[in-house]
Parts: structure tokens; sequence; C-alpha cells
């Protein structure tokens, strides 16, 4: 962790200060301050949050912190503004931070919060929002009270992005409009979803029910809390398991050995020059992961033979775009990526497999992929020869363009290249583990194969683009 | 084994809540509906709450969360039940009125799922009738009587019975849960309950809030607070289902990865699938709960991967007929490939053991090593003389040493039921 800007310090500095002055006045004697509803909220948050911090229940799924703002709503629309501010303090204090500095982290979260709580329960109060929430005998006053509910929620939330996009700005030193940009539109609809379980609970806080009605109301918020929890939690399982697959690739076929994961990366690069939309590029950096796994199912003897493939040889390996495809047939997320990883070896002019299509015929996601996984071939370093410098591997895609490759993508890859470079490294730098009945690597002592099978058209290993006889 | 028991305690469910539901039906019908105004806007928020029920799955590979298929309509319904007033003034609806709109409003509700031809799921209108029924008989006639009022009162007393009777209603409605999944797919009571009990815990209990919520909140602000409060479990509902959908992906993924070695000509064709559909049965019968079936599924898809790193494939795929050392090497290896991959760790310690003598196994391991011989034995391919029965045969020989007893016998107890229970989808 740097250290903090100067002008991180004095804003938060500033901030602390401001909210202070906010809560002070509901310490001085004769302020009126209900403190018994003030403390049992208090109380309430910091419960809420400090929970948050352990593993719920039996299995050791956080609950993201901040996720109970409806306490905090509710305190905005049941104590003067002063009190507001002040239930937040011991929460903020006390919850879960992720990064480092924490103590900074938790003050300046605990000033922010108390300065937001105090101007939502002033917008409150000016809408007259105390008396629409009934209490004793009075019914609550539906549907005016959702007025000043609204305001106040939506105060809270306008002067939370406010501080946020300035800690932003000053600690992180973002230029302020991206610091603002999107932080507003991101954050209401869930802050309107919140206050309106503030809402509820205030409004049972008040009635004959009591407080403990009003915890009701925080059971199904805790609990979709957890789940989003776990939710995450099994999306970074399933990542990994997709790691796995291509991980599984590299053990069997280790000349390749990240080239999954760059060709994923090139095709990203092409699908963003070209303006694909952003959920087809994310499914698009799964097919290029993706492209190569039927090898799994080409027995490792032909994967790792050293020496000319024979025809029969050849007409197997071939045959890992279908199996691939067999393979992820069955991953209905993949959609449009399941098509390129069967046709990435077919060429522009039909002269491909597995089914020779020709032009149009081949789907955009596999045109993309062919050129990437071509451009990774031949800048990277294979047994049988060196890895090319990118301008020789450019010119040769270019010379192929209109036979081999789809012109436009091979186009955006050089001009997408010219603008970010390529930063070719392994990600995934994983051990040799011990394998089965897999013979020693014959290292250098062989003669460099001119041909080695299953990987993308590298036109200038054989310098001889249009060779049929050459798989992949 | 199963028995003609549980058959008759499903027409014994069917035949009471038919009876109910009639009955009220007919009262209702003849007595007229009293505030209907009330009934209406609940039996619209019940039928809305059915309308966005969720794909219905009630199989054994169920999520917890899918037990509870549409969440609203079951806060609803509750909320029905044990309102006692509305904005202040007593209401005077009665049980039977209670279960007529809960019926009127579920059967609405389901005619769209039938018409798109998913069924009308009658387990769950069912189970939701009694319940509710359930809730309403210890409520209503107590408050409609004014005993209620003396008694308890209508201050922070009358929530914490609320709460107290809710729970009730939700371990009567695990009860009678379990024992419609015990008639329907013939295991064992106490796991099904515990599983029941455990899903309680989840969206259960959000179900059980809400419903209180409500009926708190419409007895104080009137039925303004239907629509307001009905917001978080529906925030619940929501995440549950994206929850859902990632499982479901990830279920797929690792299916993949586990066909991996049959593309590959290693094992054959569907094995990894038949040996996890059938670990989850044998499973079920031996007692195991949801986590531990997730992990034992996993464990079986995966079980096979280590083939992976041999050179040459094993004749047939068939690892039970390779020598002992060898087996172990290959379910190492694979246990190195699973470690790699997101799934809890005890997947991988389950593959890893796959092969070793049984005394030494956990159990789902030894569940998986049976299985997986079984599925090899019984194949053409396998070695054996093929057949289920030399099969089972051969494994009650090797009951000595390899294989567990128990997970023998319940094994051959799932085949003679007939197997596998219908497919999870993925």
């Amino acid at each position: 962790m740097r250290a903090l800007s100067v002008a991180g310090r004095a804003y938060i500095l500033c901030a602390l200060i401001a909210a202070v002055c906010c809560a002070l006045p509901a310490l001085r004697p004769g302020a009126g301050t209900p403190w018994r509803a003030a403390a049992l909220l208090a109380a309430l948050y910091t419960a809420c949050e400090v929970l948050g911090r352990r593993p719920f229940l039996v299995s050791a799924v956080r609950v993201g912190s901040g996720s109970f703002f409806p306490v905090l709503l509710a305190a905005v629309l049941l104590l003067p503004p002063s009190a507001a501010a002040l239930v937040a303090v011991p929460g903020a204090l006390a919850g879960h931070v992720e990064r480092r500095p924490r103590a900074v982290r938790r003050v300046w979260r605990a000033a922010q919060l108390a300065l937001a709580a105090w101007c939502a329960a002033h917008v409150r109060a000016l809408l007259d929002g105390g008396a629409a929430l009934g209490g004793g005998a009075a019914a609550p006053d539906f549907p005016y009270v959702l007025l000043p509910a609204g305001a106040a929620v939506l105060a809270f939330c306008l002067v939370l992005t406010a501080l946020d996009g300035g800690i932003l700005a000053t600690a992180e030193r973002l230029p302020a409009r991206t610091a603002w940009r999107g932080l507003l539109l991101r954050s209401v609809a869930p802050h309107c979803v919140q206050g309106l379980a503030g809402l509820m609970t205030a409004v049972l806080w008040r009635s004959p029910y009591g407080p403990l009605a009003a915890l009701f109301v925080l059971l199904p918020m805790y609990i979709s809390c957890w789940v989003f929890a776990q939710y995450h939690r099994e999306r970074a399982a399933h990542q990994a398991t997709i790691r796995a697959l291509v991980q599984a690739v590299d053990i069997k076929d280790k000349y390749t050995r990240g080239h999954s994961e760059r060709v994923g990366r090139a095709s990203v690069m092409i699908a963003r020059e070209i303006g694909m939309e952003e959920d087809r590029v994310e499914v698009l950096r799964f097919a290029g992961i993706l492209h190569d796994v039927g090898k799994l199912g080409v027995p490792t003897r032909l994967l790792r033979k050293d020496g000319p493939l024979t025809p029969e040889e050849r007409r197997v390996i071939e045959l890992h775009p279908e199996y691939g495809h067999e393979m992820v047939r069955g991953i209905g997320f993949l959609g449009e990526a399941r098509a390129a990883i069967l046709h990435h070896h077919e060429r522009l002019d039909g002269s491909g497999y597995p089914y020779g299509l020709a032009g149009g015929q081949i789907p955009e996601f596999a045109r993309v992929v062919a050129v990437a996984d071509a451009f990774d071939a031949m800048t990277s370093t294979r047994s049988y020869r060196r890895a090319r410098p990118v301008g020789t591997a450019l010119r040769e895609l270019d010379r192929c363009a209109g036979t081999q490759f789809d012109p436009r993508m091979v186009r955006a890859l050089a001009r997408a290249l010219t603008r970010q470079g390529w930063h070719p490294r392994v990600t995934s730098d994983e051990q040799a583990d011990p394998r089965g009945n897999v013979p020693p690597p014959r290292g250098g002592d062989e003669p460099p194969a001119p041909a080695r099978g299953g990987e993308a058209g590298s036109p200038l290993a054989a310098a001889r683009p249009n060779d049929p006889g050459r798989p992949g | 084994m199963s028995g003609r028991g549980p058959a008759y305690a499903l027409g014994g469910v069917y035949g009471a809540a038919a009876v109910l539901t009639l009955y009220a039906l007919g009262d209702t019908l003849w007595y007229g509906v009293t505030e209907p105004g009330i009934a209406l806007a609940f039996g619209v928020l019940i039928t809305l709450g059915e309308l966005s029920r969720w794909g219905v799955r009630t199989g054994p590979c169920a999520l917890p969360a899918e037990r509870e298929p549409a969440p609203l309509g079951a806060a609803g319904a509750l909320a029905y039940a044990l309102l006692g007033q509305i904005a202040g003034q007593p209401t005077t609806h009665g049980v039977l009125q209670v279960v007529a709109v809960v019926v009127a409003a579920a059967l609405a509700g389901a005619v769209p799922h039938i018409a798109a031809g998913h069924g009308p799921a009658l387990d769950h209108v069912v189970r939701r009738v009694l319940t509710v029924a359930f809730a309403a008989v210890c409520f209503q006639p107590l408050y409609n009587s004014g005993l209620w009022g003396e008694r308890v009162g209508h201050g922070p007393y009358h929530a914490l019975f609320l709460a107290l009777l809710l729970v009730l209603t939700a371990l009567c409605d695990a009860v009678l849960a379990a024992a419609m999944a015990r008639a329907r797919t013939g295991y064992p009571y106490g796991p099904l309950l515990r599983d029941e009990l455990r899903a309680l815990l989840g969206i259960g209990s959000a179900v059980c809030a809400t419903g209180a919520v409500m009926a708190l909140g419409v007895a104080v602000a009137g039925l303004w607070a239907l629509p307001v409060f009905c917001v978080p479990l529906l925030l619940t509902q929501l995440s549950f289902r994206r929850y859902a959908a990632v499982r479901t992906t990830y279920r797929q993924t690792i299916t993949s990865l586990a066909r991996a070695t049959e593309i590959a000509g290693y094992t054959p064709q569907g094995h990894a699938r038949r040996v996890a559909l059938l670990s989850r049965a044998v499973g079920r019968e031996l007692g195991l709960s949801e986590p531990d079936l997730t992990v034992l599924e996993y464990a079986a898809l995966m079980h096979d991967i280590g083939q992976l790193s041999l050179l040459d494939p094993v004749q047939g795929g068939a690892t039970a007929s390779l020598p002992p050392a060898e087996q172990r090497r290959i379910a190492l290896l694979g246990g190195a490939v699973v470690r790699q991959t997101g799934v809890p760790a005890e997947v991988a310690v389950v593959v890893e053991r796959q092969a070793d003598p049984y005394r030494e196994q956990p159990l789902s391991a030894r569940i998986v090593r049976a299985v997986n011989a079984y599925d090899d034995l019984s194949g053409e391919s396998g070695g054996g003389l093929g057949g289920p029965l030399s099969a089972l045969e051969q494994l009650r020989l090797g009951t000595g040493h390899d294989y567990q007893p128990e997970v023998v016998e319940s094994l051959a107890r799932v085949l003679a039921r007939g197997g596998l229970t219908p497919s999870p989808p993925g």
C-alpha cells in the first residue's frame, strides 16, 4: 500500500471534522436525543456489521460489508439528524475492511456514513417524515410517507457517492470525471431497495409491535446478502474449473503452455477493435481460452510426437475441434463460443477442417479465434523453431489474409497491436507433476521436427501456408 | 424395503388436502367472502408470487433453495393466514376463507405454467394448502374469539408469538415435505427431513420472516404495506436465482471436464455420468446430507480424470481390473488435477482415495469405488462376463477387502428399485 497523498489526508480530515460537528449536538445536554432508540439501533447496526465479518453459520462465506444500510436508513427516518449520525459510527468502526490501511479506512467510512445519515435525516425532517411514520395509535400516512423516505434515501445515496468520488480523486489520484462517472447510477437502485427495507423497519419500530417486529425485516435482507456472497464464491470456483480444463490441455501438450490464455487475450483485443458488445467479448474470451480443449481427446503420444506425422496420425489430431465441441456442448453459457471451438481451423477459401466451410459460412467468433491462434503460434517458441517477432508474424498473417484468414480480423489485430503492444507472458506457471506412463521428455537430442500437429496454422513454419497436409 | 407405507402416506396427504379444499371452497361460496377487498389483494399477491415461480425442479438434485419455488406466494399466503388487523381495525375472515383464497390464487397462478407445459406441480399446491391451513387454524379462531387479545395483547408479544407460530408452521411444512419426498423417491426419511430443515435456514426463514412482516405491516399501515414489504423477499429470490444459475453452469462445466476422458477413449461413453447418478442414489440410500451428496457427485464425475495423464488408454477404461498399485497411482494423478479445479478439497480427497481398501476410505470414496467397479464390470467392455447380476456378484466377492458390504447392499437395493431416478438437467 503506497502512502496516502497529502490531499487525501486533508480530505479525510475535513470529512472527519464535519462529521464530528454533525454528531456533537446530540451529546449536548437538553438536546432531547432519544437515547434508548439510538443505542438500540447503533447496537443493531454494529451487530450486523460484526456478523458480516464472521462466517455465517456453518459455511465460511462472508457477507459483504455495507449490506446493512436498512438499519441506518431506519435510523435516518426515526431519529433527529445528529443522533442518526451517531448511530452509524460504532458499526462503521467495527466493520470488515478488505484492504489496508484498515484504521484509516474505518475512520473514513465512519465519517462518510455519519455525514450521509445527517444530511438524509435533515431532508426527512424538512418533508415532515417523522410524523408521517405514525406511532402509537396513529397509523402511518401511506402513501405520503414514501416521499420523505424516498427523498432521504436519495440524499443518503448522493452524499455517499459524492464523498466516494472525492476520495477517489484525492487519495487515488483519479481524474475527477472518471471518479464520479457511473458511481451514482450504479448505486441508486440498490439504495432504493435498502431504503424500502429501512422504511419498513422504521414503520414497524414505531408501531405497537415495537423493535422486535422491525427485526423481522432484516432477516430476508441478510439472507439475500449471504446468498449473494455464496454466488460470488461459486462463480470463482467455476472460473477455477475452466482454468483447470485449460491446464489439463497444457499438461498433455506442454509445448504450448500458456498458449490458450494468450489466444484468449488476443481474441479479446481483436473483438474490442471491431467494436463487439461487451458480453459477447466475454464469451469470445472463453472461446479463445478453450479453443484447443478438444486436444484432451487426442492421445498424448500423438501430441508429443517428435518427427513427422503419418497421414493417419494427422487425421486423428484434426479431430480435436470436433472433440472440443463435443465436450463443451453441454455448457450453456458458452453459446457462440461452442461454434468457434468447432470451426477455428476452417479457412476462408474452404480448405480448412472439420467441415471445409468458406467465407461468411464460418462463424465470426471462429474467424477471430483463428487469427489469434495463428498469431500466438508464430510469436511463441516451439520445440522445433524459435519465436518470430511480432512484425514478421503480422506480415505473414497479412499475406494469408483472404485465403486463410478474414482480412478484417487481421487488420483489427494489427491496429490493436500498434496501439497496445503485445505482452506475452505465461499467466499459469505450473509445476511439472509426475505423470503416469508418460515417457521422460526427450530433450534436445532429437532433430527439430518440421511438422508437429494440432496447432494453429503457423504458415511460416512450413513456409507453405496452404499446405493441406499440415494440420492446424 | 420401501414398502407401501409411504405411498399410503402420500394418498392420505392428498386426500386431506382435497377434502379441506372442497370444504373450504364450498363454505366460502355458500356464505360469501367476508372483506372481499382484502381477500382480493392477498389473492393477487399470491397469484403473482406463483407466476414468478422458477423452473419446477423437485427432483433429488434440487437445491435447498428450490424447495420453495415461489417464496412470494408462500409469504403472502402465510401473511393472510396470520392477519388479524388491517390499519388498526380487526379483520373477520376465518380459516376456511384463508384456505379458499390460497387455493384459488395458487391454481390461478399455475395456469400459465400448465399452458407452458410444465405440469401443475400438485405436490407444491398440496403442501401450500396444508401448511397455510395449519397456521390459520392456530391463529384465526384464537384471534377472532378475542382470546388472543386477552392473553397476548396487540403489543410486542403479538410479534413474538407470531414468530413462534411461524417456526411451528415451518417445522410442520418440513415434516410434510420430507414425507412426500420419501413417498416419491423411496429414500430414507431421516436424511430427507434433515435436508428440509437445513433449507429452512435459507429461503425458509426469509419466507417466514416476510410472512410475519407483511401480516404486521398490513395491520399497521393497511394494504399499502403489501407492495412495499415484498421487495426484500424479491431481492432474496433474485439472489437465489443467480446462485442457482451459476451452480447449474458450474455443474455443466464439471460434467464437460469429466467427459474429456470419454472423448479421449479412456473410458466408455456415459461412464462418468452413470457413476455420478448411481453414486448419488446410493449416497441417498445411505443417508448422506445434501452438501455431502454434492461432493460425492462431483467426485464421481471426475473420478477417472487421472487417466488423462496416461500415455495410452486402459483397456476399455475399466480401472477395476488393473493391479491395485496402478489404480492407486491413477487415483493420485486424478486428485492432482481435481485440486486445480475450484471444487471443495473434499472432492479431491475422494478422488485420490478411491482405490484404497475400503477400511481406509471416507464413505464417499467407498461409494465411488463400488459404483465405479459395478459400472466397469456390468458393461460389455468391462472385462466382466456382463450383466448387472454377475457384476454385483463380483462386488460381493470383493467385500472382504475392496468394497464395503453395506455400500454394496445399498447399491443392490437401488438397482432393484429400478436404478436411477430421473437425471438432473444439465
